[in-house]
């Protein structure tokens, strides 16, 4: 049965893990999981503001993720604290502001939850039409700067001494985060953007012998999710965001459970050739 | 049109402040095609912080660092550590900065003595083993300025002098500029043009045997040093076995004492210079 909202959300969540497996792969590669998690926190804000002056959410999302980016940045260079302590400074900082905006705003009734798990069986046309079109466009802005962005990843020194400018590739990515931010918000939710980021990368690594094909990985890995977590809540009716991170989660525990089963089998494997041959 | 006469690099009393102290002072050297300059000095006494200044890595503070318009840079760093998240093999590492065919990315790594490794996880080789490849990967790009930072670091004696031939042999063929930085206050390879001993600032300079029997060297290094900086020379006087090890048998084995000996000269000997 493929319901109009379905067919609709099938194809926005297809959208999301297009973009989102391979810059997944760079959140891992660099270590990012939190600086995900920080903007996706900040999108809370976005969405206050966003109510507040009566502007586009999806716009108003990627300006205050760009915003914290540049914030920490900044602070990286000037305030002697980790970068970990940094993000939770900005994430928390950003979502108390977000729900104090929010609260002030008596004649605006949320949708909370909606905005926090997402709600991509509302997916409209318009939505589709974001999420296609920023998704191709991050896709675009990333194979170009892929080699420069993957060469800063491995020695920043090194690439930047080889002309790769590493400085300007690490600005890219993080607007190409905000923008994946902002696109994906609606569809899983800012809780669990991160989980749609470092998902399917986190399964692909196991199967990935070079980066690009990792990123590739990733990006079908997303959208198995995303067709296991629809089906899933559709037949259980559960909701729609959490399936998806379900589906991703069970995807992988699998991988791993059989990673540990091979590897059990390979070792008595060897271990039965070893009495054998020591038997002959 | 190049101009062929241009140094590739230059710095001029390039220096850099950092954390209220001078980490380098009055830097002033010139690297041209085809020449071999060698760093020299103690434990941080600036010679990565020198060469980060050449590659266009750190600004100076004071002084300049200029190089010649679109030079062909490859650098190979002190100490490259892969996340073992990131899926990376030696042939894809070819090609990290830069396109590189397969065919000139195979004569490197058969010059490195790697192309067996070309298909092998970068995070599983061993750290001599890495070094290589990491040079492999330079010198596949065809550079014309090529800065190798302690090139020998973890390589054994056979293979540090493997390595300081094949330092040549690139310079040679490709006739690039080469800025070596040496972890070894005594041995400097033969075919070194230019010699600059650091210590925060230029302690000396000049041809190695210039540097070696100058009052400077000797002040920093200390009375053993007064032996002389030791040029290693091939003189093919020993055998590889097929694993790459000397053959014991003809082993030139005074020579290699004579060295271990001056290894293990106390570093650092106060400088008031």
């Amino acid at each position: 049965m493929m319901d109009d909202f379905f067919s609709r959300a099938i194809i926005a969540g297809v959208g999301v893990a297009l973009v989102a497996g391979p810059l997944g792969c760079y959140i891992v590669w660099r270590r990012l999981a939190y600086f995900g998690d920080t903007l996706s926190h900040a999108a809370l804000l976005g969405i206050a503001l966003a109510l507040l002056f009566q502007v586009n959410i999806t716009l108003s999302v990627f300006l205050v993720s760009v915003f914290v980016s540049l914030a920490l940045l900044i602070l990286q260079r000037r305030v002697t604290l980790s970068t970990d302590a940094l993000l939770g400074l900005l994430a928390h900082s950003a979502l108390a502001f977000g729900m104090v905006a929010l609260s002030f705003m008596t004649w605006v009734r949320v949708d909370l939850m909606g905005f926090l798990f997402g709600d991509i069986l509302a997916v409209t046309p318009y939505d589709i039409a974001i999420i296609w079109g920023g998704g191709l466009l991050v896709l675009v802005v990333l194979a170009i700067f892929w080699r420069s962005l993957f060469a800063a990843t491995v020695n920043l020194e090194l690439a930047q001494a080889e002309g790769m400018r590493p400085e300007q590739a690490n600005i890219i990515f993080m607007l190409l985060m905000a923008a994946v931010i902002a696109i994906s918000m609606k569809i899983v939710g800012v809780l669990l953007i991160t989980s749609m980021l470092i998902f399917p990368a986190a399964i692909a690594r196991r199967f990935a012998s070079g980066p690009e094909q990792m990123a590739v990985l990733a990006a079908l890995i997303g959208v198995i999710a995303v067709f296991g977590g629809l089906f899933g809540s559709l037949q259980w009716d559960t909701p729609a965001g959490p399936s998806i991170v379900v589906a991703a989660s069970i995807f992988f525990i699998i991988t791993v459970l059989s990673a540990v089963i091979f590897q059990i089998v390979k070792s008595t494997r060897i271990n039965k050739t070893n009495i054998k041959s020591n038997e002959i | 049109m190049k101009q062929l006469d241009e140094p590739l690099i230059s710095l001029t009393n390039a220096s850099i402040y950092r954390s209220d102290k001078w980490l380098v002072r009055d830097v002033s050297l010139t690297l041209g095609p085809g020449e071999i300059l060698t760093l020299i000095g103690p434990n941080g006494s600036g010679k990565s912080t020198t060469a980060k200044m050449a590659l266009g890595i750190l600004k100076p503070d004071e002084g300049s660092a200029k190089r010649r318009k679109k030079l062909k840079i490859r650098y190979v760093p002190q100490k490259v550590s892969i996340d073992w998240t990131v899926p990376l093999k030696v042939r894809r590492l070819m090609s990290l900065t830069g396109h590189v065919s397969k065919e000139e990315a195979d004569r490197a790594m058969n010059l490195t003595g790697t192309l067996h490794l070309a298909n092998s996880e970068v995070r599983t080789l061993s750290g001599g083993e890495f070094q290589r490849v990491l040079l492999a990967r330079a010198i596949a790009f065809k550079p014309e300025l090529l800065v190798l930072d302690e090139p020998v670091q973890g390589v054994d004696f056979s293979g540090e002098i493997e390595m300081y031939e094949l330092i040549k042999k690139i310079r040679d063929e490709l006739q690039c500029g080469v800025l070596l930085i040496s972890h070894d206050l005594h041995i400097v390879m033969a075919a070194t043009d230019h010699v600059i001993c650091l210590n925060g600032h230029v302690c000396c300079s000049g041809t190695p045997m210039k540097v070696a029997v100058s009052k400077e060297y000797k002040d920093l290094f200390g009375a053993r040093a007064s032996s002389g900086l030791a040029l290693y020379e091939h003189h093919h006087d020993h055998e590889h076995l097929s694993n790459g090890s000397i053959n014991p048998e003809n082993n030139p084995l005074t020579f290699v004492n004579q060295i271990n000996n001056s290894n293990q000269n106390p570093k650092g000997d106060k400088h008031d210079g």
